[in-house]
């Protein structure tokens, strides 16, 4: 049975620039306008907009919050000051023991407190995913004492990233809150009003570069489009669909659960050490997590850039000679850069930086070198 | 004057020459779909390929796809330059982007092909 798509707030608005629709994730949304390559640079140049709205946002609230997903988040919940945001793991037991597994990537952040002192938390889901950590979570939730809600469907999540981003957008702000926009660290959020409508701005992304992600109500978030399309053409902003938004995590070497992170991953040998934080706590998955972290084993994540355009596809396999060493996760035309590029999985003893191998690619081998990653990092 | 040129389903064109072979190449909507094209690859001369197999593949930055032959028979011409010059697909489509000639096994399997007002029917009702 096809469920009919979801749509987010900006689906009529992409259809009427030329964007082609495809489902993704249960949504119906843009893989690109014109071009992914046009979208891509803008955005390492200028200024890319990408509606996320597809991406599940949670909020956890209530006096024992940040106590209940200190238990269940792979980072450390119980030090997050208001106004900051943390990458973390979501882990979940499987039924009848089946084990533990990893169902998704997230960014938690906690907002300001409520006005009786209890905390206030947000959750940022990948769209496939959110629904089975909604189930999952659920099913965790303590009979009082902390509420759960997810607000994907009122609201809409405009990511704005680029190195003249926070320009465009502070130029749509009050003159105080454009002040409060500009001083933003990384990883940290602020409530400000953006072309008239409240809206929490956090300095985050997915693409390698700085920007902004910004959530407002599903209501307003064509008018906040538009005034940031507006504002921003001029400068060369571009509106980026699916397709860049992949090409441009690709090349900042991000992990995208399904492909580089999946239920199964050891998340020290694909890079994400820093997304877990054992020191003695317990969550889902944090004795064997310990073990991993230990006694390294598997394959590990890796960059291989090809000499030509022709790009590896997910799954196509790496070789050495006659051994397969590995398979490949993610693989793309690196825009920037004007090569193909591709993260893999590969043994630890062909790991090395400036290996060679050989990826298959349809009918024949191509030629790759092991590099350091990301592919890309803006100056 | 020159025979009409057909269409596939799959978006190849096919054209038949007054020296009895078929160029063919690939419509400008099929171009137009794809964009961001970054690698082509091209059969041999000689080659004997049969109408719906695949003549070669042609790569965008999302995806790859095939190019299947309009007819059977075989190549006995191919567009070396274009694999270079991608951007030619788009500029002149049904020129200078020709992909490949083919001498056709049964000149009459052009018939079965789509005619350019059905084509530009078919590909009317379709998204991008």
């Amino acid at each position: 049975m096809t469920q009919p798509l979801l749509e987010t707030p900006l689906c009529r608005w992409h259809e009427a620039h030329g964007g082609r629709m495809v489902g993704f994730a249960g949504w119906r949304m843009p893989v690109q306008y014109a071009s992914i390559v046009e979208e891509h640079l803008a955005t390492r140049r200028a200024a890319g907009m990408f509606d996320v709205s597809h991406m599940g946002r949670l909020a956890v609230d209530g006096p024992a919050a940040i106590e209940w997903l200190e238990g269940l988040l792979t980072r450390r919940v119980a030090g997050i000051e208001p106004g900051r945001l943390r990458y973390t793991l979501i882990t979940g037991e499987l039924p009848d023991g089946g084990g533990t597994v990893i169902l998704d990537d997230a960014i938690v952040s906690r907002d300001a407190d409520a006005a009786d002192g209890s905390p206030r938390l947000g959750l940022v889901v990948n769209a496939s995913n959110r629904p089975r950590v909604v189930e999952w979570l659920s099913s965790r939730l303590p009979a009082a004492g902390v509420g759960l809600v997810d607000r994907t469907f009122e609201t809409a999540m405009i990511a704005v990233q680029g190195p003249r981003a926070v320009e465009i957008v502070c130029g749509l702000c009050p003159r105080d809150d454009a002040a409060r926009i500009a001083a933003l660290g990384v990883y940290r959020a602020t409530v400000v009003r953006v072309g008239g409508y409240e809206a929490a701005v956090s300095r985050s992304g997915y693409t390698g570069e700085d920007g902004l992600e910004i959530v407002v109500a599903g209501g307003v978030a064509r008018s906040v489009w538009e005034a940031i399309h507006a504002a921003g053409a001029p400068l060369g902003l571009l509106a980026c669909g699916l397709g860049a938004r992949d090409t441009l995590r690709l090349e900042a070497g991000m992990p995208l659960y399904g492909h580089e992170l999946r239920e199964e991953s050891d998340p020290f040998a694909i890079g994400l050490g820093l997304g877990v934080t054992l020191d003695g706590r317990s969550f889902p998955g944090s004795t064997r997590f310990a073990e991993l972290r230990a006694h390294p084993r598997g394959r590990v994540r890796v960059g291989l850039e090809f000499g030509s355009k022709r790009s590896a596809r997910e799954n196509a396999t790496v070789w050495q000679g006659d051994r397969e060493i590995g398979v490949v996760t993610s693989g793309s035309l690196a825009p920037t850069l004007g090569r193909a590029v591709a993260m893999a999985m590969l043994d630890r003893a062909a790991a090395a930086e400036n290996t060679l191998v050989d990826v298959l690619i349809r009918d024949g081998r191509q030629p790759a070198r092991v590099v350091p990653l990301p592919f890309y990092r803006r100056s | 004057m020159a025979a009409a040129m057909r269409f596939a389903k799959s978006h190849e064109w096919a054209r038949p020459e007054e020296d009895g072979l078929v160029t063919v190449g690939i419509s400008a909507y099929a171009v137009e779909a794809l964009t961001d094209l970054v690698f082509m690859q091209l059969p041999a001369v000689g080659r004997r390929v049969r109408a719906g197999e695949s003549l070669g593949e042609i790569e965008s930055v999302k995806a790859v796809s095939d190019i299947y032959a309009p007819v059977s028979g075989e190549v006995v011409a191919v567009n070396t330059t274009l694999p270079s010059n991608l951007e030619t697909l788009g500029s002149d489509p049904y020129g200078a982007g020709w992909v490949v000639r083919l001498r056709p096994d049964d000149p009459a399997e052009l018939g079965g092909l789509l005619d350019q007002a059905a084509y530009d029917s078919l590909v009317g009702s379709q998204p991008h």
